[in-house]
């Protein structure tokens, strides 16, 4: 009888691999194909048009003297470490406000999460008449000399899309961190409190270390999409003035289909894969390992 | 210490700093939205005061600009098909595969293939994508549509796969003792246990197809096959000085998505959290 149910057991039946083997073969032709053909080309000096030749790794020899490249990745890099910070400090004060014994919690709530809803190309334009029109206005009027030009303008145009990124990035983020605070055991605080422990100084040695599960899913999250940033920039500055804004997602889409550099975006494409996916790691070690010790 | 509990008050002074935050924060660049989509274009001296007159005729005129009903049909298209068909398919799939990777290594094997794939961002695959959609025709509103439902699968194995390992698998070996092939046993039986994962899945793919703007942007040239929000962005130009009508058009399309979550924020925040979380 044993034996019998086991063998049934170990049985699949034909349904479950038709049905498996039909979305991963589509999966891999419409997913896996492209991208495999995404590094293929990156070793060819192909426009997206016509004939091509093997060239080796000399696409990925010329990224690294690239003045285009250099300054995309500087502008990506730097944008991603800005964001990521401002976001999270706060998404993490606005979650611990929310948090607080306060009136009309689940709407103030809901609005605050309302961002979110909000596509990034549609807050981008909104924001760009803010910076254009109503900043430099108010500017003008109180009579300082920085707000009264149009912030897209110049070479800070990176802080108006730190802006509108943060406007919406934080919206996800204090939900994730919020989720986080109320599932920690309100005993603890108790038992804290018994200790002589409040205020900043139980939010660091109490409330901090159980948010770390949190903290890990916002840092990784943050991390990815603000180093593909695309929307927001293609919203506001289209990559300017000059190639102040232009990050590495908006570089591989106008040079790369613009600019006739199909082959040699594509091993742009290809190094940024790379840098997500040790980035990706990197936090997960870190930050999992971080999780361990505190607990 | 107990007197404390026993009447705990609100905390009103963050209270208000909160309602102050939506307020100039939140609801600022909304309010400001509104007020220029209803004005006429003579009268931009103070945008953030309430018009002189009323003219909502921006709204039919931004309508007919953008040709609105073309657009929105497109993107009901995307969206509501791919809903139908990712929750679907997408769902089954992952179940299948969940529940018979002890039962074969090739199922294992699918499951880390589809879940690695989530760490390739669109900007990478944008380019050769373009070429391989242009091959197989796919660009165009059905072939997007397509494309969204396949894409989608890494992510939902991945939320839908960490659902069904937690159901008892007893409740399969009953629907099959009963005679119910994998299909039924799911449909019938395993599904309707997986409705918060559903919500779930239903709610990212709502919001990724309705608010997307790269993928269309790569694939989707012909005028008669755009989004709202590609036409949004090729309005760019045009709309650039005459805001009147860019913000009305902005705004027929965020009504939908704001309506949705007016009756539905919750439940909305409930599915990202849980989502998220996993």
């Amino acid at each position: 009888m044993r034996k019998k149910n086991f063998r049934k057991n170990t049985k699949v039946h034909p349904t479950c691999y038709i049905a498996v083997c039909a979305m991963g073969i589509l999966f891999f032709l419409f997913h896996t194909i492209p991208f495999l053909r995404g590094v293929f080309y990156s070793f060819t000096d192909w426009r997206g048009y016509g004939e091509w030749n093997f060239v080796g790794l000399r696409n990925y020899v010329h990224l690294l003297t690239d003045r285009d490249i250099v300054n995309a990745y500087s502008f990506t890099i730097r944008f991603s470490v800005i964001t990521t910070i401002l976001v999270n400090t706060i998404s993490l004060i606005l979650a611990c406000a929310l948090n607080a014994k306060i009136k009309f919690k689940n709407t103030i709530k809901a609005f605050y999460f309302l961002p979110y809803m909000l596509g990034t190309l549609i807050v981008g334009f909104i924001f760009n008449y803010i910076f254009a029109n109503l900043i430099p206005g108010a500017g003008k009027a109180l009579g300082i000399q920085e707000l009264s030009v149009n912030v897209l303008g110049t070479n800070r145009a990176m802080w108006g899309i730190i802006v509108v990124s943060v406007w919406i990035g934080c919206a996800f983020n204090t939900l994730i961190y919020l989720a986080g605070l109320q599932s920690i055991d309100t005993d603890v605080y108790e038992a804290a409190s018994l200790d002589g422990a409040a205020g900043i100084k139980r939010f660091w040695k109490i409330t901090f270390p159980l948010l770390a599960p949190s903290f890990t899913i916002n840092m990784v999250l943050s991390a990815k999409n603000y180093l593909m940033v695309y929307d927001q920039i293609m919203a506001m500055t289209n990559g300017g003035p000059g190639t102040t804004t232009t990050s590495i997602a908006v570089l591989i889409y106008k040079k790369g289909f613009g600019g006739g550099q199909f082959a040699y975006q594509s091993a742009n494409a290809v190094v940024l894969f790379i840098i997500v996916v040790l980035i990706a790691f990197f936090q997960l070690k870190v930050l999992e390992k971080r999780e361990d010790k505190l607990r | 210490m107990k007197k404390k509990k026993v009447k705990e008050k609100y905390n009103w002074i963050v209270t208000i700093l909160l309602i102050m935050g939506i307020l100039f924060v939140i609801l600022l660049p909304l309010y400001m939205t509104v007020m220029i989509a209803i004005r006429d274009p003579g009268d931009m001296h103070n945008v953030l005061a309430l018009p002189k007159t009323l003219r909502l005729r921006n709204f039919i005129e931004a309508w007919e600009m953008t040709d609105f009903p073309v657009k929105f049909r497109n993107t009901a298209f995307i969206t509501i098909v791919n809903l139908v068909f990712t929750l679907m398919t997408n769902s089954f799939v992952a179940y299948a595969i969940t529940r018979n990777r002890k039962k074969s290594k090739f199922f294992t094997i699918v499951y880390y293939y589809f879940v690695s794939a989530m760490f390739i961002p669109f900007s990478v695959l944008m380019l050769p994508l373009v070429v391989q959609a242009n091959t197989f025709h796919l660009d165009n509103v059905v072939g997007i549509t397509f494309l969204y439902v396949v894409f989608g699968m890494p992510m939902n194995t991945f939320l839908y796969s960490g659902a069904i390992r937690n159901i008892p698998e007893a409740l399969d070996e009953a629907a099959k003792i009963d005679g119910a092939n994998p299909v039924q046993t799911f449909w019938y039986v395993i599904f309707p246990t997986l409705k918060p994962t559903t919500a779930t899945v239903a709610i990212l793919s709502f919001m990724w197809t309705w608010n997307d703007f790269t993928m269309p942007l790569v694939l989707l040239s012909e005028p008669s096959q755009q989004t709202l929000q590609l036409a949004q962005y090729v309005f760019k130009t045009q709309f650039s000085v005459d805001y009147n009508h860019a913000f009305a058009s902005y705004l027929l399309v965020l009504a939908p998505v704001l309506i949705i979550y007016v009756f539905c924020q919750r439940w909305i925040m409930n599915g990202v959290v849980a989502g998220a979380v996993k």
